[in-house]
């Protein structure tokens, strides 16, 4: 008896009890494609965090202010809901604490990036007045523009030092050069620019024109020709006299040297900016960086894996003392034909892996289905939240081989019962 | 040597005596029936006769093979090619054609594919069921139901069939055609046949009749070879 017969021999008997096959195989179908589900959901999800964060760069910390919690008050009562939320010029992060952290941490930090928003500016469309095009301004120092460099180079003119005081310049991408002057990345550096910020019209000179980056802007979602995502880049003090806020920062961007351990210098960092703060009442500084967030995810997503995980295991148990179950009655209803088999000449052995083998491929067929179930509704529930599907090709081989673990486990009982009859009980069986 | 030489002795000092002692030999190409009420022992006899059972004491040589000597691998291996089994309930496999049943003890074997169905065939061919190869049992008669046990039964060239009750649920007519089957396997194939009956008439056919009762052989003679009693 080869396996071959084996297997044509099972997936008969299987077609020819439909119902009870299919109702044998639901525990299985289930559990495995509970597992594939969230595994194609998980796997989808991380593929997209780590790919959009791929291009943002994962060895930056931010640092940023936030509220007390009870806990760093040494309980009491939750300050921040009597509190106004908005930081004072005390409390905002400063340049000494930046230059004394760079100080303390030459080796370990590239460049501390410094921005601040200024607000939208709008203006008119080049040689259409009646489109307005909008831009973000952005006061930032010069580590903020050598982070840009990186990904979209100057084209022409420079970028801004950190001695550009309050000078009246700006940087602008090539798109908003295009758009709004109509001329040559060359001709537009020395030209001025009217930016109406919040209503007040205010008038820079272009310093540099950076590459235009398609791609960053298009992560943000829908985006026709003209309503362009374009940032324009003028000095920080510039920047705070436009605002006529306090000078400080609620966050900065620490660019750390290759070759340091990200996840340990996000831990120093925020200690050394939580000194400054420990007799602040209200606010602290906390310190992440995308490595540690998409660890965080990671770990979220795991803990929700292992959870549903935890549920499939459950339901391909009780899937298999069912299959147990049915194979017992399927080799007491067959109990003649056991007999007649061994009667004919068959080994126990052979008897024995008959049943196993019916036991597997029923098991096999419920895996399988439930893999298609798993990915097609894994795939549904990955793109209501709007993320390509990705099944993974390792947990699916893993479910599959396990269903056919639990087909020998939970087989091997009945498919022994079966082998040890004796012939003549079994062939006197009515 | 071909010829089959049995004789045991059964005892079981504190359980039921089923049979009290048997002596029997069986020729090659003899056609021997075994008669007997019922409790008389018949099927304990069959039982170990097929090697489906052990006798408790005795020996039993069964074409040259000492079945005391053969474990449950061995046994199953003598079942396959050397006794061909006919049921009084037929025992068919349900859901499996005609032509699969007769390769069931071929599989057990080893033979190939190929061979097994063209082997097969031949002998549904020969026991007059040729048409019906594809048909599944339970669209089959009692009779056409006996005839392809009796080629599953021959496919892998036993020495001996070994039928128990074999007429027993079909009537005087289907019986005859299977009576005629056997008397056609034991003269043109030469096979060894040992049945098990409880209907004189049948046994009046064979060439040597045995009589049993309560698990003693209380009569032998040689049977009258009358046919047209059924």
């Amino acid at each position: 008896m080869t396996f071959f017969e084996n297997i044509t021999l099972a997936l008969g008997n299987l077609y020819s009890n439909k119902m009870r096959s299919l109702l044998t195989m639901l525990g299985i179908i289930i559990g495995i494609a509970a597992v594939i589900a969230i595994e194609t959901v998980g796997n989808s999800m991380t593929s997209s965090v780590t790919e959009s964060m791929s291009g943002l760069g994962v060895s930056n910390i931010t640092v940023s202010l936030t509220h007390k919690t009870e806990e760093d008050n040494d309980g009491g009562v939750p300050l921040r809901l009597f509190m106004s939320s908005t930081p004072s010029e005390d409390d905002l992060l400063s340049d000494e604490m930046v230059e004394e952290y760079m100080a303390a941490f030459p080796e370990e930090v590239t460049r501390v990036q410094k921005s601040v928003q200024v607000g939208t500016a709008t203006l008119d469309k080049y040689g259409d007045p009646s489109t307005t095009i909008s831009a973000t301004v952005t006061g930032a120092n010069r580590a903020v523009l050598d982070a840009l460099e990186e990904d979209t180079p100057l084209l022409t003119g420079r970028w801004l030092r950190d001695t550009d005081g309050e000078r009246a310049i700006c940087v602008v991408s090539e798109k908003f050069v295009e758009q709004t002057m109509g001329c040559s990345n060359t001709e537009a550096v020395g030209r001025s620019v009217t930016l109406t910020i919040s209503g007040m019209p205010y008038t820079f000179y272009v310093a540099g024109v950076y590459t235009y980056d398609d791609e960053s802007s298009s992560t943000f979602g829908t985006i026709d020709d003209d309503a362009i995502q374009t940032t324009i880049y003028i000095p920080l003090e510039t920047a705070f006299s436009i605002t006529g806020g306090d000078y400080g920062f609620e966050s900065l961007t620490v660019q750390v040297a290759d070759g340091v351990d990200i996840n340990s210098f996000v831990t120093t960092t925020g200690s050394f900016f939580a000194s400054y703060y420990t007799r602040n009442d209200t606010w602290t500084v906390e310190a992440s960086s995308l490595s540690s967030m998409v660890e965080e995810m990671t770990s979220m997503l795991s803990t929700i894996s292992l959870g549903i995980s935890a549920i499939a295991a459950i339901s391909l148990l009780v899937g298999g003392i069912g299959l147990m179950n049915i194979m017992t009655v399927s080799v007491t209803e067959r109990t003649r034909e056991i007999g007649t088999r061994k009667a004919l000449g068959a080994p126990n052995s052979a008897i024995r892996w008959q049943f196993i083998t019916e036991a597997v491929v029923l098991c096999l067929v419920g895996g399988l289905i439930g893999v298609a179930v798993g990915v097609g509704f894994g795939s549904v529930l990955a793109s209501v939240m709007g993320v390509s599907a990705r099944a993974s090709l390792t947990s699916i081989l893993i479910a599959v081989g396990f269903s056919m673990g639990i087909g020998v486990f939970f087989g091997y009982y009945p498919a022994n019962k079966a082998a040890q009859m004796d012939p003549i009980d079994a062939l006197r069986y009515e | 040597m071909h010829d089959i030489h049995k004789s045991y002795y059964i005892g079981q000092p504190n359980k039921l005596e089923i049979l009290h002692g048997i002596d029997l030999q069986v020729w090659e190409g003899e056609f021997v029936t075994i008669v007997g009420e019922c409790g008389s022992g018949k099927s304990t006899l069959m039982n170990i006769i097929g090697v489906l059972d052990k006798p408790t004491t005795g020996a039993y040589t069964l074409d040259g093979i000492d079945i005391h000597t053969a474990d449950d691998k061995k046994l199953a291996a003598i079942r396959n090619l050397k006794i061909g089994f006919v049921f009084q309930t037929y025992n068919l496999i349900g859901r499996q054609s005609a032509i699969k049943n007769v390769e069931l003890p071929m599989l057990y074997s080893g033979v190939p594919s190929a061979e097994r169905t063209r082997r097969a065939a031949e002998w549904l061919e020969r026991v007059g069921m040729g048409k019906r190869m594809r048909h599944q049992p339970n669209e089959l008669s009692g009779g056409q139901k006996q005839r392809v046990a009796i080629a599953r039964a021959m496919v892998n060239d036993p020495a001996i069939i070994l039928a128990d009750e074999p007429t027993g649920a079909l009537d005087s007519q289907t019986s005859r055609v299977v009576m005629d089957l056997f008397h056609e396997m034991n003269e043109q194939y030469h096979k060894t046949i040992v049945l098990i009956t409880h209907n004189q008439n049948i046994a009046e056919e064979c060439g040597r009749v045995l009589t049993l009762m309560d698990g003693r052989i209380i009569f032998e003679r040689k049977g009258d070879g009358r046919r047209d009693v059924l």
